[in-house]
């Protein structure tokens, strides 16, 4: 039952690290990684920056969610040489540069992370949504939501919380 | 409530009390910056990582582990395997003394010889990266020869079904036996006699952070420290020295953030025990975190029963009798150390809990298979009871054409009627089943949503209302565990200390996994000391720095460890005013504290700031007068010993809809009235009912691991096992009645399980209520389109 390894694996053109240069919350990274790593594992092992979280490994659970040029994208899905050039945001920047101050609030306000483990995922696809749309209803906000998983709270104290910062945001005319 | 003390307010009405009041949680800003700690976070120096080679197979002879190859990959530190660890750690039987007969086999933190399900672990691969370590896994080459898996468990005790462990003598793991009332003749003499069985999905608690421990034995200090993500951690402390042969002040557990836990993390696993022997062994610290794959292979599953029911009623709604025969699956061992007989033995004290019939028979027998092991998630038996309790409740108001609603307030158990006792020997010390009824029913507008209902009928509209009422087990005492031998505490400790600048630093031994654990014990201290939560940090999660005591599971943390902060605040508080009578040469009970002041009781006249208190005890104890030794800490303990448990109850309502074409459901909306005695913070209440009512009903509509006949488990995986999301899920409206109970000055009882308690009933009943135009009855859960279809003869 001894596997031996396959082919690709044994290419050290498939397993030699590659340059990559990317931007991270604004500062310029330059590194070498392996083809096979992915962007979540890059941000947490080679940055520390541990605020992106892995849950599935298989991009259902959507902890890993992170801005990739201005996209969201599934970082266990992401390979680290595919963010090559790009310019990356996680959760610890969104926060430090408060563009996500005002959703803080409204989740602190409404107790909407238990754990805490699938939050930073979540807010950055909140945020997603309420640049894409001012004033989303709940159905909405739910259907952008569905691909972050949260076992704590069952939503409903999430799904309050974007609706009230869409509301504020739509108030202050942002 | 029991007033003890002489102070003019009570800790409730005082000007600032924080109890009863919506206080954000502290440390979320931690939490949404990215900036917690979780024990899959954790980097510590010289630090390996750990893979498990799981076995493929659901039972087989290991024949040979061949590893030679793979000791030889880039960066593999050691290879392992079972005989080898368990020169470092011993095996452990899973059994408690108050369960009579239960009887469960040696088991190793890494199979030795045999393997008993797929996905036990059956060697260890250490290297410098996780990434590393999977490397290499494909080069230990293990030969198997396969044995037959016992898997169905309506077969597990036939004569000719193998023996999973044959020194056991048969694969009965528990059986309990219950008789009150005489329920032949009730039945006998019953106008109609309704039964079903009732089906559940064997499902798993999916928190999203996965297991994670990183162990670090010192061997210089002789001393190992866990970092785990645990419910519990002084039962861990207790556990590794045990098997491992230390002493428990040799083992340091440390838990800080926790990506949810839901049960799942208050058992000891063998992945776990490897991990903290494989430090042991090799003189470093060792991550362990489990993959998604691992995650549902080898977390604790749950709730895979089949239960037979029976219910006797007469034409008037009056119900005679209960009679159940439960079967349950739990894998090829009883869990360590909590057992894996809780679950059944729950199940066969709930059913009928809510209800006024004396006559009750029930069996429950609990037997091992050769699939992943079933023990404590949250709510434990209680939606089993609950959906065979209220599923019956409902066939029985059908048979005889009576309102859900009104057999519900024929038979419940009157407010007035207490204490009292079900027939099964548990002690009711105040409930509200018939006030919490009436709320709800007001909540979701019953008659309005009946006429709505039958209404949208006349369109091919089918739509469904379900009820269930409930009881939950909460503050457990010794009763739960202790009583059995297990060493888990029930009683926890709290130590408060006022510092130098004024401020309050609280130690707790519950936990917290984001329940609101740090939250609750803040607005108790400060609510009784009179000073701001701001100036309070509460430390917990931690076996050196804290009390000992049990942790946070079974929906003991507020009343348990929220009377614990209480007391030792009150002592604090004592404490504090003796010295300030000594300093302002008054006397302490005309003193009063109140927005961090020391104040005249009678006008509120500031006295003295706490800081300048403070100062003056530790830093000039020489101005004070003689004879006067101030103790600015303070520490007590608290365990409930009138009741064992202190139940609560509630009820929940679902509204939903069935597509006839498709066999989808839509929730529409779902209501939770639930008592949990004193509210502490109404919106952590809110929301560990809805969190909790959200898991129900995932089990309601989606998720079942699947297993094959070969014991195979198809749907490891979240894109193949569905949870909740928040697309499906609806809003729900969340209702209290407060009855506190008397045995705690707090009178807080717990409310962590309660969603999930009759999440999963409500649902089914809505179900049936939404086919009886068709005359279907479903009585299985999860509700797939495939199950109700099958239902309505479509496919």
């Amino acid at each position: 039952m001894l596997a031996s390894p396959t082919s690709a694996e044994k290419d050290p053109d498939m397993i030699a690290p590659c340059a990559i240069s990317l931007t991270v919350n604004g500062e310029q990274v330059e590194a070498y990684v392996p083809p096979r790593l992915n962007l979540a594992d890059f941000l947490r092992e080679h940055l520390q920056l541990t605020g992106t979280h892995v849950g599935c490994e298989h991009g259902v659970c959507g902890a890993c969610t992170v801005r990739l040029n201005g996209d969201i994208v599934r970082g266990c899905l992401t390979l680290a040489v595919q963010a090559n050039g790009a310019v990356v945001e996680t959760i610890e920047g969104l926060s430090d540069a408060g563009e996500i101050a005002d959703l803080h609030a409204a989740f602190r306000d409404r107790n909407a992370l238990q754990c805490g483990y699938c939050t930073p995922g979540m807010l950055v696809t909140a945020q997603d949504l309420l640049l894409q749309c001012s004033a989303p209803d709940r159905e909405l906000i739910r259907e952008h939501l569905s691909g972050n998983y949260c076992r704590c709270t069952g939503y409903e104290a999430i799904v309050d919380a974007v609706e009230v910062t869409a509301r504020s945001r739509r108030e202050r005319g942002r | 409530m029991k007033r003890t003390d002489t102070e003019p307010l009570s800790l409730f009405d005082r000007p600032n009390s924080y109890i009863g009041k919506t206080v954000p949680r502290p440390n979320l800003d931690r939490l949404m910056q990215g900036r917690g700690l979780y024990v899959s976070d954790l980097e510590l120096p010289r630090m390996a990582h750990v893979v498990f080679l799981r076995s493929p197979h659901a039972h087989a002879r290991i024949a040979r582990i061949e590893a030679a190859d793979a000791k030889r990959t880039t960066g593999v530190v050691a290879i392992v395997t079972g005989t080898e660890l368990s020169k470092i750690i011993s095996p452990w039987v899973g059994v408690l003394s108050h369960l009579k007969g239960l009887k469960s086999a040696p088991q190793h933190a890494i199979a030795v010889d045999r393997v008993c399900w797929q996905g036990e672990a059956v060697a260890a691969i250490v290297a410098t990266s996780r990434a590393a370590a999977e490397d290499a896994i494909d080069a230990v080459g293990v030969e198997y020869e396969e044995l037959a898996p016992v898997t169905d468990m309506r077969s597990a005790l036939d004569p000719q079904t193998p023996v999973i462990h044959p020194s056991l003598g048969d694969n009965l793991a528990f059986e309990r036996l219950h008789h009150a009332g005489d329920v032949d003749r009730a039945l006998v003499d019953s106008d109609e006699v309704v039964e079903a069985e009732f089906v559940f999905g064997r499902h798993t608690g999916v928190t999203l952070e996965p297991r994670a421990v990183v162990a670090d034995w010192n061997a210089a200090e002789a001393r190992l420290t866990i970092y785990q993500g645990t419910q519990a951690p002084h039962m861990v402390q207790n556990i590794a020295a045990l098997h491992l042969g230390l002493r428990d002040s040799q083992v340091h557990v440390i838990c800080k953030d926790v990506g949810g836990s839901f049960g799942i993390k208050v058992h000891v696993y063998a992945d776990e025990m490897a991990t903290y022997a494989l430090s042991k062994m090799l003189r470093r610290p060792i991550k362990f975190v489990a993959d998604r794959f691992e995650s549902f292979n080898t977390d604790i599953h749950a709730r895979d029963h089949r239960c037979k029911g029976r219910i006797g009623v007469q034409r008037d709604g009056t119900i005679t009798a209960f009679e159940i025969d439960d079967l349950t699956g739990i894998g090829p061992y009883s869990m360590y150390p909590r057992t894996s007989a809780i679950e059944a033995n729950q199940v066969v004290n709930l059913v009928g809990g809510p209800y006024l019939s004396k006559n009750y028979r029930a069996r429950a027998r609990v037997v091992f298979q050769n699939k992943n092991v079933m023990c404590q998630y949250r709510a434990v038996g209680h939606p089993i009871a609950c959906s065979v309790t209220e599923g019956l409740v409902d066939l029985a108001a059908a048979r005889i054409g009576m309102d859900v609603a009104e057999i519900r307030r024929r038979n419940l158990i009157p407010d007035d009627g207490y204490p009292c006792a079900s027939p099964t020997g548990l002690r009711f010390e105040k409930l509200s089943h018939h006030a919490s009824l009436t709320k709800l029913l007001a909540m979701m507008d019953y008659d309005r949503l009946r006429a709505e209902q039958s209404e949208l009928r006349q369109s091919q509209v089918y739509r469904g209302i379900g009820i269930a009422s409930f009881i939950e087990v909460t503050n457990p005492s010794a009763a739960f565990y202790g009583v059995g031998g297990a060493r888990i505490s029930s009683q926890d400790g709290v130590a408060v200390r006022l510092d130098a600048q004024g401020a309050v630093t609280c130690q707790t031994s519950i936990t917290e996994q984001g329940q609101g654990s740090e939250a609750l014990t803040a607005q108790i201290v400060a609510s009784v000391l009179g000073i701001s939560t701001d100036r309070i940090r509460v430390i917990l999660g931690d076996t050196d720095n804290t009390p000992y005591g049990g942790g946070t599971w079974a929906s003991r943390g507020a009343g348990i460890g929220g009377e614990a902060a209480l007391q030792a605040a009150k002592q604090l508080r004592r404490n504090i005013l003796e010295v300030a009578g000594a300093i302002l040469q008054s006397s302490p009970a005309a003193l009063d504290i109140v927005d961090n002041d020391v104040v005249d009781l009678s006008d509120g006249t500031r006295r003295i700031e706490l800081q300048e208190l403070a100062r003056i005890v530790y830093f000039r104890p020489d101005t004070l007068p003689p004879g006067i030794q101030p103790e600015l800490m303070a520490t007590r303990h608290f365990v409930p010993r009138e009741y064992p448990f202190a139940f609560t109850n509630g009820v929940q309502a679902s509204w939903l809809e069935v597509d006839i074409e498709t066999g989808f459901i839509k929730l529409l909306k779902h209501w939770v009235v639930e008592d949990c005695g004193t509210i502490i913070n109404p919106q952590l209440v809110d929301e560990q009912i809805r969190g909790g009512a959200v898991q129900g009903l995932g089990a309601a509509l989606f998720e079942k691991c699947i297993y094959d006949e070969r014991g195979q488990l198809t749907n490891a995986n979240m894109a193949d096992y569905l949870v909740p999301m928040s697309g499906e899920m609806p809003d729900i409206e969340v209702g209290h009645v407060v009855s506190p109970t008397e045995e705690t000055e707090l009178g807080a009882k717990g409310a962590g399980e309660a969603g999930t308690a009759g999440a999963a009933a409500a649902v089914a009943n809505a179900v049936n209520d939404a086919l009886r135009p068709f005359g279907a009855v479903i009585t299985e859960i999860p509700l797939t389109p495939e199950v109700i279809l099958t239902a309505l003869g479509r496919i």
